[in-house]
């Protein structure tokens, strides 16, 4: 429980807003859809094995995209691909987040000039939440990307937006 | 063990139509070239002769060599008209320790190549590879159709003058 772990004697309430107790559950187990692509998968696994230890942030690699929030697009998006991923993050139930990581699924990266097979940034075909630089970025650069999403998602409101 | 001449020299005995010469002007080693509609059978020769007994494919890859006539079309793209397109084949034989490189050069407009497929398995994807990004069209060939890009891909994307579509799918591609 962390938090709120022995701050309350037994039958109190919490009072709380809709939107921080919802935004607080979201954004502390963001499960992300197990799914890597190239070279930043392999950085994307260790940052999830126990090293670095993704699931401290309550991040948990699920094994299909109906019971996943976030997909981590870790590699090199080819055009081949590209249709599939388009395919897995409609799967995806609401709220979904995406988060691009590496330089070739922010804009092609060294495949921007000649790479006739590469999607020239995932964000094509997909909208993107937060961009991870670096190729590959190391985990703690990760990390960074996921308090970004979580920074995100803590502001996110459930209301009707007037005009 | 044989040297690279050594072999030639067997080959054009027994095939000497099909044998077309050898290069050994060449820095890296010397490349014997083949007909391309004949050389399934000079392969199988390879394979099976006891005195050569090449029993491994190391690699077969295709070539563009871009050795026609260049000219540009409206947009400023350049088109290669004639010319060839090679297959090379690195062959190792584990018994006998000796290896040889193959050549064959097939026309551009028409790159038909005799498949060695039924020789070396491992010659199947390479050649699938082959006619994927260069479009050379292997006879006989068991199931000849595109292995890295996807199956409704227009063109060959290692020719010298291709030009990238400007969508596939919807999905902008430059």
């Amino acid at each position: 429980m962390g938090l709120l772990d022995k701050e309350f004697s037994e039958g109190n309430i919490v009072i709380a807003k809709v939107d921080d107790l919802f935004n607080w559950a979201r954004l502390s187990s963001v499960w992300q859809l197990g799914f890597g692509l190239a070279c930043c998968a392999i950085e994307m696994m260790a940052t999830s094995a126990a090293h670095y230890d993704f699931d401290r942030f309550g991040v948990i690699p699920r094994n299909t995209p109906r019971q996943a929030d976030a997909i981590i697009i870790s590699g090199t998006v080819t055009l081949k691909m590209a249709t599939r991923i388009k395919r897995l993050y409609e799967q995806m139930p609401d709220p979904k987040y995406i988060i691009s990581m590496g330089s070739c699924a922010n804009s092609g990266g060294p495949y921007w000039e000649h790479g006739y097979h590469v999607l020239k940034g995932v964000d094509r075909v997909i909208p993107v939440d937060v961009y991870v630089p670096g190729c590959p970025p190391r985990p703690e650069a990760l990390f960074e990307g996921l308090l970004k999403l979580q920074e995100k998602i803590r502001n996110e409101s459930m209301r009707k937006k007037t005009v | 063990m044989k040297t690279r001449e050594e072999i030639f020299e067997i080959l054009k005995a027994q095939f000497p139509d099909a044998v077309l010469g050898i290069d050994a002007s060449l820095p890296t080693e010397p490349l014997i070239s083949i007909d391309p509609l004949k050389i399934k059978d000079i392969c199988v020769f390879l394979r099976d002769s006891e005195e050569l007994k090449f029993d491994s494919l190391m690699l077969l890859s295709g070539v563009d060599d871009a050795n026609g006539t260049k000219t540009k079309d409206e947009q400023g793209h350049d088109v290669i008209t004639g010319g060839t397109l090679s297959v090379y084949y690195h062959l190792d034989s584990v018994y006998l320790k000796h290896r040889v490189t193959l050549k064959v050069s097939a026309p551009r407009e028409n790159p038909d190549v005799e498949s060695v497929s039924y020789v070396w398995r491992s010659a199947d994807w390479h050649e699938r590879e082959a006619f994927d990004l260069l479009g050379i069209n292997f006879l006989n060939h068991p199931n000849l159709i595109r292995i890295l890009m996807p199956y409704d891909w227009e063109g060959y994307p290692l020719r010298k003058d291709y030009k990238n579509p400007e969508f596939y799918l919807g999905m902008k591609v430059n």
